[in-house]
């Protein structure tokens, strides 16, 4: 083991954490949508509509999309550290993954609270 | 640079076939190609669920989109990479607290994600797409 001295960085400790607080809370969604969705059975726009327009499932489905987006996060960033070597190229990438994530949480709650 | 006299000494193959893996490397391999793959058509699983729940027309027109085999495909192949993406994902939080970490068992909870995963994804496959 290395001796290094941990002083003044994150040592990558809170990512870490998020990323396995983030899937659990979306393995917890996974379970109840599938419970919700198997009680409802919404084979029509009518049924699958009311399904969303319960104030708990749009909690619930906000929750999972901001786990989403710190989960993917940390993997992608994770991924463009190890294939993508130039500096510049790889920043660009994580500042698009960022823009789209944070696009697409934005977009999820449009889609949540439309009337 | 001490990089420099390092990198003198290393040899320059890889090998990066993932045929070649034992099963926890494969395991953790697909977790990562399945995690990309779920990034990268995260914005048109939106655009199905923004569509679908807009007006009845448009879950009509989803609903038509997704009857043409090739949607089937691409949507079978996501519910596989989200499938084995949360079974290895399970395992690996196991892994974390310890739970599961010597060779054999390891190898044997590997085996265990890519079966489930693979059998939960016909069967789902089987009620919801077919």
């Amino acid at each position: 083991m290395v001796n290094r001295i941990v002083v003044g960085a994150h040592y990558g400790v809170r990512d870490w954490l998020v990323q396995r607080l983030s899937a659990v809370v979306m393995t917890v969604y996974t379970v109840v949508f599938a419970i919700a969705v198997a009680g409802a059975r919404p084979v029509d726009y009518a049924a699958w509509k009311a399904l969303f327009a319960q104030g708990w499932m749009r909690v619930a489905t906000l929750l999972f999309f901001v786990s989403l987006l710190l989960h993917a996060w940390v993997g992608m960033r994770d991924i463009l550290m190890d294939y993508i070597r130039p500096t510049g190229l790889r920043l660009t990438l994580e500042v698009i993954v960022i823009l789209v994530l944070t696009a697409c949480a934005g977009w999820a709650v449009q889609i949540l609270w439309r009337a | 640079m001490p990089e420099a006299s390092l990198k003198k000494k290393r040899p320059l193959w890889y090998n990066l076939s993932p045929l070649d893996l034992p099963l926890p490397g494969l395991v953790s391999i697909l977790h990562r190609i399945s995690g990309a793959a779920l990034f990268l058509l995260l914005v048109w699983l939106l655009y199905l669920l923004d569509s679908s729940l807009a007006s009845p027309e448009r879950f009509a027109a989803v609903k038509a989109t997704l009857a043409h085999p090739f949607a089937k495909l691409v949507l079978l192949g996501l519910l596989w990479s989200f499938l084995h993406h949360l079974c290895a994902g399970i395992r690996y939080l196991f892994l974390d607290i310890h739970k599961g970490v010597d060779l054999p068992t390891a190898r044997a909870t590997s085996a265990a994600v890519l079966a489930a995963s693979l059998a939960l994804t016909v069967l789902l496959g089987w009620l919801l797409l077919w």
